[in-house]
């Protein structure tokens, strides 16, 4: 039952910024809105934003996928929200909160309006084109300047200001920072930190200008704007955004009469009461044991310790750690507790600096060098998280502590999950420790989803996300819960256990192997993957009768589903290297049938456009001029990227071409649990980029070094350097090796990329097993590989010699014409989907 | 919005069984796409056929509603937890066969036809 409105207390919260809507999420969860009727007022137009991640406004993200909340919200749960209003006083004689619009009553109140960028007192600093960094207005404002700016200035080198200049650098502008202090990011890092700071940040084209006090701003001869420093020197700029702090917005408070401290904020004691205890603060405004926490974590513990003031419950705000791990401008920056170690006496430090690779890292130790009592790391944040778990939980440290910062091989060593105790924070957004979440599980959780739904870990910042997965896995094997790895609800088996069954069976259709193995009719996810097991082993044609149901409709119709419900058409061009002639049917096909041509990052062209029904057609005339399919629809081997190598290039070493010609027919065809990209470079200058490719193949004077397990796309990664100096047969070899064994190995649509990192023993195991046969596999994953290579056939010419097979490419089974539906229109000269 | 129709125009009577085309044009466990007259005018379907299976054809919306392209019969058949569907080639969204309901979206639901075969012939109600 709830309590009928007039009853309840109303409760008015000031400020609807991340820590007063956090309020409001805890007020829905813990059932207070039985006991509250709750008005908001928010100053802004906008609801509640994240103003973490308040430059990803620049990088693409609107107001909208920022928020953090909608009305919709506020309205089921019967909050008032208010937004465009701000409150203007607080009137503690009549108890009723004043805006522009009205008077409205309350019972309580919270203040969470945060805090504003202070400017210094300087003349000029209000001129057109001078701004600052906090509110999605603010940004608006800054990319209407920039646009008639070339040039950019900030005042103030911490946290927000490199944010800020980062900002400025993404809006084309040519940017600078001027702080007053002798180094950058004062609070967070000394002055060696500083100084590789300040090289990294300049390296980036950033102009870093330190221990300049600006004494005014007056107008410019070359830009808007002339800013005098002590010296008399000068900066001129068309644009300049201050960052040099924030101040509490805390007038509200001193206009009706709070205590306030003496550099403001509004004095709170443990409970978030303010000198009147009908009145709360919570977040940045608020000032606890002299300190401002600008940090959003502290302001949701507050938010917490508020609530349970309201509900008359115990939990009390305690302080908060400010310990921060950033990445400025693309440079890892991160500090744990006491980092300048100033505030423990007899204090020791280790420090690690790398001028090379530009990393600094150094610890702050107790006098018996067993406690961690802080830490900094410019350049490589790897390193945080274990040592925050030192710190946090005042684990012993190991007995050389310096091993914590010294590079290894395989990174930081990393403190297994098993280590930590019970009271281990692994989540500070929403403060779930290590019990929490092995409370979940022994309440019944069996999976990281459900984990994180019951204790919201990792759905604040999402820092935590490697760490939770490791504890949930840990807590669930020790608890010996068989981590559910079937590949869906129609086979009780891995991908690696199918591909097995199919081996040692021999079986050779889905029918076959779903009956015995498995029960139903099958699913999107199982039947692709069966398909491509099949594929891998025995390599029929993936347009057998048997098979065509099971293949995703790239696979079926051998081109690669449009977004309109056209196809492409990509004919396999070996190595990139094409003939006149050949390039010539390409365009000509491609005028006939009224096709888009683009060249592609594998270095082929790919039509698009093609309808259905044509394609039959289409192909039949590329194959008639000696094109083949180029598999560019399959999880197969796509294409083998080469620079122009020694036949032209003064640099090559090597044949680069001939040899990704070789390669790119040696494994077309090939099906894997995920497309395969090669690249072959004539030498070490890598100009095709083969690094970044599953199997990657550079030139040396004497050879081929083989480089394995790299990625572009959405999470790059760079190849490993497999072995050196091979002979053309020596490396067909290995590749046949590694190659099979991926396909053994591997889950379904797994990369080699991700692959590799989750093989046990990582790149030595692999070496092992292809290198030096460890596993006695060697001759049976190349046999395997030969009869994939003999039994390759053009899918399109074997289709279209083929009837039957032909029925399927008709668009409707009684009517000829084509879809309607498909409208093109043109642009830059070809056509586009409408 | 659709313009062509391969029907003749005397099949726009009310609720009849249309011949759509053979058992030959089908393929098992898959789809092929057809043309219906239905009452509000010519539709794309897609009939899937299940051989063995307790029903063994399926006549549902060609279009899919998410990519707004006409792709359903090109999308894999399967069940989730014994009930058919068929997965949009496009976005993936599974659709039931029996009654074209969207597994991922409650809101969204194709449309479905009564069909049937007749001798050889494989006959729609619309
Ligand atoms: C660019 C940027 C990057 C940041 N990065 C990080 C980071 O990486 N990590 C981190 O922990 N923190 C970061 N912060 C700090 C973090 O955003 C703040 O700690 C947090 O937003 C504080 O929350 P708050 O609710 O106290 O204040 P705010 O979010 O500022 O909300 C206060 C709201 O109250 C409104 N208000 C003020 N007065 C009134 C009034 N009289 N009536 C009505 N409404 C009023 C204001 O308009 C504002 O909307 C960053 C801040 C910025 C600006
Ligand atoms: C540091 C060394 C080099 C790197 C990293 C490099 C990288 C690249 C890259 C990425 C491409 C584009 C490939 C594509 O279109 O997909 C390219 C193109 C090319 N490179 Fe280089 N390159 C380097 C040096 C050279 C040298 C020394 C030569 C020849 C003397 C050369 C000749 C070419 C040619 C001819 C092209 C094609 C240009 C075009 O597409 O119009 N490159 N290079
Ligand atoms: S990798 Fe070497 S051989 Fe190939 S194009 Fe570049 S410089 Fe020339
Ligand atoms: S990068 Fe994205 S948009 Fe571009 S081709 Fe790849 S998937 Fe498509």
């Amino acid at each position: 039952m709830t309590t009928p409105a007039s009853t309840k207390q109303r409760l008015i919260i000031i400020g609807n910024g991340m820590v007063g809507h956090h309020l409001v999420e805890q007020l829905v969860e813990q059932g207070a809105l039985d006991r509250y009727q709750v008005t908001v007022f928010g100053e802004e137009r906008h609801l509640a934003y994240d103003r973490v991640h308040l430059s990803e406004y620049f990088s693409g993200r609107d107001a909208d996928s920022l928020a953090l909340s909608t009305a919709d919200y506020y309205a089921e749960h019967g909050i008032e929200l208010r937004l465009n209003e701000a409150v203007l006083t607080i009137d503690r004689q009549a108890n009723e909160v004043v805006t522009d619009q009205d008077r409205y009553p309350y019972d309580r109140v919270v203040l969470a309006t945060g805090s504003f960028p202070f400017v210094p007192p300087i003349p000029g600093n209000d001129r057109d084109g001078c701004l600052v960094y906090r509110t999605l207005e603010d940004l608006d404002a800054i990319r209407a300047a920039a646009e008639k700016a070339n040039t950019g200035v900030v005042v103030g080198g911490g946290l927000l200001g490199l944010e800020a200049a980062n900002a400025l650098r993404g809006l084309d502008l040519d940017t600078a920072v001027v702080e007053f202090a002798p180094r950058l990011m004062p609070m967070q890092v000394d002055t060696e930190g500083g100084e590789l700071l300040r090289e990294k940040i300049e390296s980036l084209g950033v102009q870093v200008l330190t221990e300049r006090a600006t004494q005014c701003i007056e107008d410019g001869d070359t830009a808007r704007h002339r800013m005098v420093f002590q010296d008399d020197k000068i900066l001129e700029t068309d644009l300049i955004v201050f960052s040099a702090g924030i101040r509490p917005r805390d007038e509200l408070a001193r206009d009706c009469g709070l205590e306030v401290g003496e550099r403001g904020g509004v004095v709170i004691d443990d409970q978030c009461l303010t000198s009147d205890p009908q009145i709360l603060a919570i977040g940045e405004v608020a000032l606890w044991n002299q300190s401002i926490f600008g940090l959003v974590a502290p302001g949701y513990q507050m938010a917490k310790a508020a609530l349970s003031t309201l509900m008359g419950g115990e939990t009390r705000f305690q302080g908060a750690d400010m310990s921060t791990k950033l990445k400025l401008l693309g440079v890892d920056v991160g500090s744990i507790g006491d980092a300048h170690g100033n505030q423990n006496p007899g204090a020791r430090n280790f420090r690690y600096l790398d001028q090379i690779k530009q990393e600094y890292r150094k610890l702050v130790v107790s006098s018996d060098g067993k406690q961690l009592l802080g830490a900094m790391l410019v350049g490589d944040n790897g390193y945080f998280d274990t040592l925050m778990q030192y710190y946090d939980n005042g684990l012993e440290l190991p007995d050389d502590p310096a091993s914590l910062i010294l590079p290894s091989s395989e990174g930081a060593p990393a403190l297994g999950p098993d280590a930590l105790p019970e009271t281990a924070t692994i989540c500070s957004c929403h403060n779930v420790t290590k019990g929490d979440i092995c409370a979940t599980i022994d309440a019944g959780a069996v999976d990281l989803a459900t984990v994180k739904g019951d204790t919201k870990a990792s759905s604040g910042c999402g820092g935590c996300a490697a760490l939770l997965k490791s504890v949930v896995d840990h807590e669930l094997t020790a608890r010996g819960v068989e981590v559910d790895q079937s590949i869906c609800e129609h086979f009780a088996h891995t991908r690696q256990e199918l591909y097995d069954i199919v081996r040692v069976e021999g079986i050779k259709t889905f029918g076959e192997l779903i009956e015995t193995h498995g029960h139903g009719l099958g699913c999107d996810i199982c039947k692709p993957a069966v398909a491509s097991i099949l594929a891998s082993c025995f390599n029929e044609p993936i347009t057998d009768a048997a098979h065509v149901p099971l293949q995703d409709t790239n696979d079926t119709f051998m081109a690669n589903m449009q977004k309109n419900g056209t196809y492409s058409v990509v004919p396999r061009i070996a190595g990139g290297e094409i003939t006149p002639d050949k390039l010539v049917v390409l365009g000509q096909v491609a005028q006939k049938y009224g096709l888009y041509t683009k060249v592609t990052g594998g270095q082929r062209i790919d039509l698009f456009g093609a309808r259905l029904e044509d394609l039959p057609d289409i192909w039949g005339e590329l194959i008639e001029a000696g094109f083949e399919t180029g598999h560019a629809y399959g999880k197969s081997l796509r294409t083998v990227k080469s620079c122009v190598g020694s036949t032209w290039c003064r640099y090559g070493v090597q044949d680069s071409v001939g040899m990704a010609i070789q390669l790119e027919n040696r494994y077309k065809g090939l099906r894997a649990p995920h497309k395969i990209k090669f690249g072959v470079s004539g030498c070490t200058r890598e100009c095709a980029e083969a690094q970044s490719k599953d199997i990657g193949i550079i030139a040396t004077e004497h050879g081929w070094n083989l480089y394995v397990c790299g990625n572009g796309g959405m999470r790059p990664r760079h190849a490993e350097l497999f072995a050196t100096d091979l002979n053309d047969e020596q490396l067909y070899r290995t590749i046949d090796r590694f190659l099979m064994f991926y396909v053994r190995t591997a889950d379904r649509l797994q990369r080699t990329s991700v692959w590799r990192e989750n093989l046990e023993g990582g790149l030595d195991y692999l070496k092992e097993v292809i290198l030096d046969d460890s596993l006695g596999l060697g001759d049976e994953l190349e046999r395997q590989m030969q009869t994939v290579i003999d039994n390759y056939q053009c899918e399109w010419a074997d289709a279209i010699s083929d009837p039957e097979k032909l029925k399927r490419f008709r668009s409707f089974v009684n009517d000829a014409r084509p879809d309607p539906d498909i409208i093109f229109t043109s642009e830059r000269g070809q056509l586009r989907p409408a | 919005m659709n313009t062509a129709t391969a029907l003749k125009d005397e099949a726009h009577t009310d609720v009849t069984w249309q011949t759509i085309c053979t058992k030959a044009d089908l393929v098992t466990f898959s789809g092929v796409a057809a043309w219906l007259a239905t009452a509000e005018g010519p539709a794309q379907v897609a009939i899937f056929y299940l051989p063995g299976h307790a029903q063994e054809l399926y006549a549902i919306d060609h279009h899919d509603p998410f990519s707004d392209a006409n792709v359903i019969a090109r999308g894999i058949v399967g069940d989730i937890k014994g009930e058919p569907v068929v997965a949009s080639p496009i976005y993936k969204q599974h659709f039931r066969l029996e009654d074209g309901s969207c597994v991922e979206d409650e809101s969204v639901t194709l449309r479905t036809w009564p069909v049937r075969f007749d001798g050889e012939k494989v006959v729609i109600e619309a």
